[in-house]
């Protein structure tokens, strides 16, 4: 069952690693031996199975190394109109001399001290959470300071080359001061074209108050096998918003839980998946409502083609306590070839009473009708098309605050579509 | 507040109307599960050969399966070790009429408010009453059978039409389905079977009523229903267990066969004993119905109304495998007290231009758990398939729960898919609204209730949306969230 363990042991990678975390660790490793790998049965790996995957994939392990990147390919990753700050990580390290120095805001690898892992994206909930805390290398700390409100957006650029070890495990812990504000925008640039496998976790710790917004762009290439774990803890009056746009990669996972802890917080989940190939995208998310007066909203939509698989699962959760919640959650599917697959499971798990929650979940194809509109009025067929389907994917980006990130999702998505108005 | 917390514990305190039992002399197998007992049950119904290795076989296969752990339902394991598989009331020789059944019998379904001479009198459905593991009576039979409609208890039928039940038993559910499917094909007493001929519209309702009466005895009965082509039949199904402290197992199959063209509706209206306010006691009603929609333009719809038993596991599905044949599941699930359902249904589309429709209508007060779990998968060939599922609860109390589990599986990029969902409670405004004009509370709720559920009911036939409704009011009486 267990062929990553088999053929990479826990114990020799956790031989190599400087330590303050040994009792981290140990934690994540006996969750992880509890757990094992997820074998084709298990219910949150059903249509996702990446132990298959990894094992046809990949014949050993070994953890990445950090690596220099030159000030010019930094450049050249940042996308048209930025205007912010930069972090620079390359696979999963930080480059503190390509990174901006942000006002309120530390960024340092982690130390033992600070940062309670573990304490958010618990080890016991996902096996491969766990396997991240037993191993991750070079962990990263971000603090953002009480009352600060970090204006710009921060980009997050994450380098990855795979020629320096093909599984890469980036350890992030961002905690947020009580009414703090920061946008983050995350991106990937794959340098090699060697197989990885790239299993992060993410815990981000809100204070009261505090606005936390994190765009992300998964657009990684055909050789990437990407597992996230995103989890955040969300006080009183605070707010946390993700956007996840996710357009290459052979087999994507990501897990993204929410957790409301204070009255009159609001969770925000949106995402974007447009496959082709052979690509496989799997969102599973989770919005745990604990107390009462909290709103979650969740939107998903995917465009699939080619032989690609879209999996989405959303979970909402409300406690007995959590009277008052308000939950909204939808996914939308276009299904664009014969041999596109689409497996989804809104799910709604309600204890309380006094709610008002609702999932809604199409699949379908584009309209006939509104082709025939639009084509009765001189648009060609092709261009029609394109339309109509940067319309339906358009109302995912609405989401996203900043004008220039904005604009280069709609270029990346337009460039998919092959629609450029 | 005062007011509400009243009616509410009036409500929950609220007996079990059909909990009553009666004493007569029965019939009955030892306790215990072997093989053994199977012979036993099968030389006590005069089966042939074929049917007990059928019998033997799904034991075999039921020995290597395991309890499913998957539904969200929590109760303390069955010793199937403790239960007796067959119960029967004596009985002389099988009564040609009704004249001749035990007048004792009757008078338990008379109790239940079916009285199956008056049935027989009045024009409008056929009943085949079946008392813990044995039919006891079916109306209307000579009618029917000069449609050429056979309408009979499963022994009955395994006798005077083996070549059919031979053919279509297990044809829909196969004895390794499950695990309950696989004790049930191995155990089963009675049940129904109804066979529909080719270009028959059959012009009365059918319908089966099961009561549990004997204790310590599960309830495995089979229905089996073919409807040939062209043909058409509406089925109704009730039942009614005593009140008892101990839990109770019922574990049915129903399976449907509907040819080219026809059409087949069934509507149960579930009132099995629900265990007490503390939970004690009640039916674990694990049963598993299917339809096959074999051929072109067939249809088979599912209206249930499930307000009995302390555990439900239950998901009537339809196979849609000829070309555009329909599904169709209507249901309303109330659960009370500590009861438990985890219901819903499976839309398989196969064929092209399928289409299914769910509406699923929870409603959960006092401390149970209302889940549903659903499934539409819309296989590579089913071009144009077309589903529409809707899925709401009603929450009363703040201590129960309304879960939803649906699975959409998508193959085929010409298919059209729809799920929605909504969970809420009944609107103070909406109470207050009604208040206002003279209707009080708990005639409001009843009202609202009513309303939420119409959309199922109105699918039933007449007489059973009636007692459905009846059923519904009583329930849910003053239970006030």
């Amino acid at each position: 069952m267990s062929t990553l363990l088999d053929t990479h042991p826990l114990d020799l990678i956790l031989d190599q690693s400087h330590d303050d975390f040994q009792e981290v660790r140990a934690v994540g490793r006996e969750a992880f031996a509890k757990q094992g790998l997820p074998s084709a049965k298990a219910e949150e790996y059903k249509f996702t199975n990446l132990t298959k995957r990894l094992a046809q994939t990949f014949d050993s392990f070994e953890l990445a190394a950090a690596f220099d990147v030159s000030e010019e390919q930094v450049k050249n990753a940042i996308f048209k109109g930025f205007d912010g700050h930069i972090l620079v990580f390359t696979n999963g390290s930080l480059n503190q001399a390509l990174s901006s120095e942000i006002t309120g805001v530390e960024v340092t690898s982690l130390s033992g001290a600070s940062a309670a892992l573990g304490s958010i994206a618990k080890p016991e909930k996902d096996p491969f959470a766990a396997f991240n805390q037993a191993t991750f290398k070079n962990g990263i700390q971000i603090s953002i300071a009480k009352n600060t409100q970090v204006e710009q957006p921060i980009l997050v650029l994450n380098f990855i080359d795979s020629t320096k070890g093909n599984l890469i495990q980036p350890r992030v812990w961002v905690e947020a001061g009580d009414f703090a504000e920061a946008t983050f925008i995350e991106q990937q640039i794959n340098l090699s074209d060697k197989e990885y496998f790239l299993n992060e976790v993410k815990e981000i710790k809100g204070g009261r108050n505090s606005h936390i917004h994190w765009y992300r762009v998964q657009n990684e290439g055909k050789t990437s096998i990407s597992m996230s774990n995103i989890e955040t803890d969300i006080q009183q009056d605070g707010t946390f918003t993700s956007v996840n746009l996710s357009l290459s990669g052979l087999m994507v996972r990501n897990n993204l839980n929410l957790n409301l802890l204070g009255s009159n917080s609001e969770g925000n989940m949106y995402g974007l998946y447009l496959t082709n190939g052979k690509t496989h995208v799997d969102n599973h998310t989770n919005v745990d409502h604990t107390i009462p007066h909290a709103e979650s909203n969740e939107l998903y939509k995917g465009i699939l083609t080619d032989n690609s698989r879209g999996v989405f699962n959303g979970k909402i959760f409300v406690r007995q306590d959590a009277q008052k919640t308000n939950a909204f959650q939808q996914n939308n599917n276009i299904l664009l070839s014969e041999n596109a697959i689409v497996n989804t499971k809104p799910q709604l798990e309600i204890w309380a009473d006094d709610v008002k929650c609702s999932h809604g979940c199409t699949t379908g194809q584009l309209d006939e009708e509104a082709l025939f509109y639009l084509q009765a009025r001189g648009i060609g067929k092709e261009k029609a098309r394109g339309l109509l389907l940067y319309a339906f994917a358009g109302e995912v980006l609405e989401n996203i605050k900043d004008d220039a990130f904005r604009s280069y999702c709609i270029t990346l998505i337009q460039e998919r579509l092959g629609t450029n108005f | 507040m005062s007011k509400d917390n009243e009616i509410l514990e009036e409500f929950t305190t609220k007996e079990y109307e059909h909990g009553w039992s009666v004493k007569y002399e029965a019939d009955e197998a030892p306790i215990g599960l072997n093989e053994e007992i199977i012979k036993w049950i099968s030389a006590k119904k005069e089966e042939p050969q074929w049917l007990l290795d059928w019998r033997l076989k799904a034991f075999d296969t039921f020995q290597n399966m395991t309890e499913p752990e998957w539904a969200n339902v929590h109760y303390p394991k069955i010793d199937l070790q403790q239960l007796r598989y067959y119960s029967a009331p004596k009985q002389g020789k099988k009564p040609k009429s009704l004249d001749e059944v035990d007048p004792e019998l009757l008078q338990i379904y008379e109790r239940l408010g079916i009285n199956l001479n008056e049935q027989k009198r009045l024009q409008g459905i056929a009943v085949d009453a079946v008392l813990d593991s044995v039919s006891v009576a079916t109306t209307f039979k000579d009618t029917l059978s000069k449609l050429g409609i056979i309408f009979c208890s499963f022994s009955e039928a395994v006798k005077d039409h083996p070549e059919l039940v031979k053919k279509y038993l297990g044809s829909v559910v196969a004895m390794t389905d499950n695990y309950y499917a696989a004790l049930n094909s191995a155990v089963f007493s009675d049940g129904s079977f109804c066979y529909i001929p080719k270009g028959v519209r059959c012009p009365m309702e059918l319908s089966t009523y099961f009561r549990i009466n004997a204790a310590n005895t599960g309830q495995f009965e089979r229905t089996l229903i073919v409807a040939e082509d062209e043909s058409y039949v509406s089925y109704l199904e009730g039942c009614t267990a005593p009140q008892r402290d101990e839990n109770q197992l019922h574990a049915a199959v129903v399976e449907i066969y509907a040819a080219a063209n026809a059409e087949v509706k069934y509507s149960t209206v579930q009132n099995w004993f629900p265990g007490d306010k503390d939970g004690k006691g009640g039916i674990y009603n694990f049963v598993t119905k299917r339809g096959l929609c074999a051929g072109d333009h067939s249809k088979i719809s599912w209206t249930q109304v499930e307000t009995g038993s302390a555990v439900t596991w239950k998901y009537p599905s339809c196979i849609l495998k000829g070309d555009n044949s329909i599904g169709e599941f209507y249901s309303v699930a109330v659960t009370n007290n500590y009861q438990q359902a985890d219901t819903g249904t499976k839309m398989i589309h196969i064929g092209k231009n399928t289409k299914s429709r769910i509406v699923s209508k929870g409603i959960s007060a006092g401390k149970s758990q209302n889940s549903y779990r659903g499934q539409v998968q819309v296989m590579k060939r089913a071009h144009n398939s077309r589903n529409f599922s809707q899925c709401d609860s009603l929450l009363m109390g703040d201590r129960c729960g309304a879960h939803t589990f649906p699975y959409i599986d998508i193959n085929n990029p010409t298919a059209k898919v729809e799920h929605e969902a909504t969970t809420s409670k009944i609107g103070e405004d909406q109470i207050f609204y009604c208040n206002q004009r003279g209707i009080d509370t708990e005639d409001a709720v009843a009202l609202i209730v009513n309303g939420y559920a119409k959309e199922v009911l109105n699918q039933l036939p007449m007489e059973f949306a009636v007692e459905a409704q009846k059923l519904l009011a009583l329930t849910l009486e003053g239970s006030v969230g």
